[in-house]
């Protein structure tokens, strides 16, 4: 525990050195943006903000980028409140109570309670984040080829299962991610595969200009056209402070939507989505007044929003300790660590100290920024909504097509954003999700090398993967989720998804 | 036809257009995995869940019933970044921001000629002088270095 406390110590010099602390600054407000703004989402604002930090050392890069993430997830619940349009995808859940509050007259406490709860969230799964990761790393030196690969099968496996649509799809296009994964040049024999010629392809198609082809572009190909955005409700400063009943209400939701979000944050998945579900179904089940769910139950802003700011702190922890990315977001800062230069996996912690515990200090200090931006500024970055759409879209379109060119240098990314912008916009047209497209192609040359690895080590035996405990649990865990999964089908039971509450 | 019926079939075809292109590298064995290994293995899959998509799908909603009221707008805004990534390196990183950005403010959108031009001007120039010139991205130069 003092040897935590002195890393801690170590952590918060670099946090609060001043170099550290703007760009940290710079990262939350510029995802407190990414959130208001409907269409892009962290990821979008990830990918467009990385090549601005290529000038920057990694930690400061990396705190820039984690502040992005998290500053996206305090934003996104601002116009879910006041225009009932989530910011992102994580926000969804707090439209329905939110908005029902605001339209009731108490948009500025259901603001304030859901930025004090993204804060208590985020400061307590920072502390979970800062016990779990060290204890994992060290565990995850015993990781060879069968225990990643294991590992990797049932990350995908478990983001097809948490997936909010069917899991059959989730899988479908998770198979799909991962056959994208295998363009480029074959690790183990050289072979380039499926590049056609185009030498640019040789080290496999970007994570950057998939996720802003299928998140950014697509959105913006699915929004542009529609009419008018709806009402804004602007709440007044002196408007934002909760009753004391409002205050005791959303008290142990706060608690239980923290423990939701960093336990799902932790299993690989579309973590802060699929908590903000859980959390809002838990709130509902256990209501002395469920009835009030859907028309402005404060403990259906609290949870929800405390367990998506948990999540993404828990989602860095199979990032941190094991350099596997759990999500997306995370694909996309484990890319930019790489780029960097620094290597992300279980020797991180102790081969780059400083830039580990400087991210974990980081996220505390991360945090109070957020909760100050969001309640005084709150105005602001609602007035941002008054810039009509039309004029919106093609600056980022702009920032998007900068962003994936700026990368590698390269008009193939560009194309590349372009195609999968344009397979995002028809499969979200046909009611797929495109995430698992975007981890399938993160972990597919990492799942075919240690496939290969594995097997080599065995002299071609499959048994390798149930004879070693830790890979034969990780497939054991995974058995039991497609079990699950496939158990509604059998039984004809509804399973959890079927059971959350419509919007009203 | 549902979505999920059509939905299967792409994936079905897309799996085996894959096992197809698969043909030119070495499949290996069972036990020792050559480069094609993964990707036939990988289709076969995409293969199987589009199969069941599509007999699963029968209850999914018609593919008629998809709106695709912003269609036009899809369109010219594809359109709009083709020409990016088309004239980016042969025309420069200006030239082609400043083409976007005037076609779908001016003639997409219809905003008014002082507010487009200006955000031509300010995103095209703009945004290439925090990126290139403060910030060292290097970005593409085209006639007379613009």
């Amino acid at each position: 525990m003092l040897e935590t406390l002195q890393n801690l110590g170590l952590g918060f010099q670099v946090a609060l050195a001043p170099g550290v602390l703007w760009y940290g600054f710079i990262g939350c407000l510029v995802g407190t943006l990414v959130g208001v703004l409907p269409g892009v989402g962290p990821l979008a604002g990830i990918s467009l903000l990385l090549p601005v930090t290529y000038g920057l050392d990694a930690t400061s890069a990396l705190v820039m980028l984690a502040g992005i993430y998290y500053g996206a997830m305090y934003g996104g619940s601002t116009t879910s409140i006041l225009m009932r349009i989530p910011g992102e995808a994580a926000s969804v859940m707090t439209c329905i109570d939110g908005y029902a509050m605001a339209r009731k007259g108490r948009a500025g406490p259901a603001l304030t309670i859901a930025a004090v709860g993204s804060y208590v969230a985020g400061t307590v799964s920072v502390i979970a984040l800062m016990v779990l990761a060290p204890p994992l790393a060290a565990f995850a030196l015993r990781f060879g080829p069968p225990e990643y690969f294991s590992l990797l099968l049932l990350g995908l496996l478990v983001l097809a299962y948490m997936n909010s649509g069917s899991m059959l799809k989730g899988l479908a296009m998770a198979a799909l991610g991962l056959l994208l994964g295998m363009i480029g040049i074959d690790q183990m024999s050289g072979y380039f595969r499926f590049a056609y010629g185009v030498a640019e392809l040789g080290d496999g198609i970007g994570v950057v200009p998939v996720a802003v082809g299928l998140f950014g572009l697509a959105e913006i190909l699915l929004t542009a056209g529609r009419p008018d955005p709806p009402e804004v409700i602007r709440p007044r400063l002196r408007d934002l402070l909760p009753s004391r009943q409002e205050w005791r209400e959303a008290n142990m939701p706060i608690w239980r939507g923290t423990a939701i979000g960093f336990l799902i944050g932790v299993i690989p998945g579309s973590a802060h989505v699929i908590s903000t579900f859980v959390s809002y179904a838990v709130e509902r089940k256990i209501s002395k007044h469920p009835e009030e769910f859907g028309r402005g139950a404060v403990a259906g802003v609290a949870g929800p929003e405390s367990a998506n700011n948990a999540a993404t702190s828990g989602a860095f922890v199979p990032m941190l300790a094991l350099g596997v990315p759990g999500v997306p977001v995370a694909a996309l800062l484990l890319a930019a660590m790489m780029v960097h230069g620094v290597t992300p996996g279980p020797l991180l912690i102790q081969q780059d100290p400083r830039l580990f515990w400087g991210f974990i200090a980081s996220m505390y200090v991360g945090n109070v920024i957020l909760l100050i931006l969001n309640l005084p500024l709150v105005g602001l970055f609602v007035n941002l909504l008054r810039v009509p759409y039309p004029v919106m879209y093609p600056i980022i379109l702009v920032c998007s097509i900068l962003g994936v060119y700026a990368v590698n240098s390269s008009v193939v990314d560009v194309w590349i954003m372009l195609g999968t912008g344009v397979l995002g916009y028809v499969l979200r047209k046909l009611d797929f999700e495109t995430a698992p497209i975007v981890l399938g192609l993160v972990l597919a040359p990492m799942m075919e090398l240690s496939l290969r690895q594995a097997l080599a080590m065995s002299a071609g035996h499959y048994a390798i993967f149930v004879t070693r405990p830790i890979s034969v649990t990780l497939l054991t865990v995974g058995v039991v989720l497609v079990a699950l999964a496939l158990r509604p089908l059998v039984s004809r039971t509804l399973d959890w998804r079927s059971r959350l509450p419509a919007e009203s | 036809m549902t979505v999920d019926r059509v939905a299967g079939v792409a994936l079905v075809l897309i799996g085996l257009a894959t096992v197809w292109e698969s043909r030119a590298f070495p499949l290996g064995s069972l036990h020792h995995p050559g480069p094609a290994y993964m990707p036939v293995v990988l289709a076969g899959l995409l293969i199987v869940f589009g199969a069941a998509v599509f007999a699963m799908g029968g209850g999914a909603r018609n593919l008629r019933q998809v709106g695709w009221p912003e269609w036009r707008h899809a369109v010219a805004i594809f359109a709009a970044c083709a020409f990016a990534a088309w004239g980016l390196e042969r025309l420069g990183y200006r030239v082609t921001m400043a083409v976007v950005v005037g076609f779908l403010l001016l003639g997409l959108e219809r905003k008014g000629w002082v507010v487009g031009l200006a955000l031509t001007l300010v995103m095209a120039w703009g945004s290439f002088y925090v990126f290139d010139t403060l910030l060292r991205v290097p970005l593409p130069r085209g006639f007379f270095g613009l």
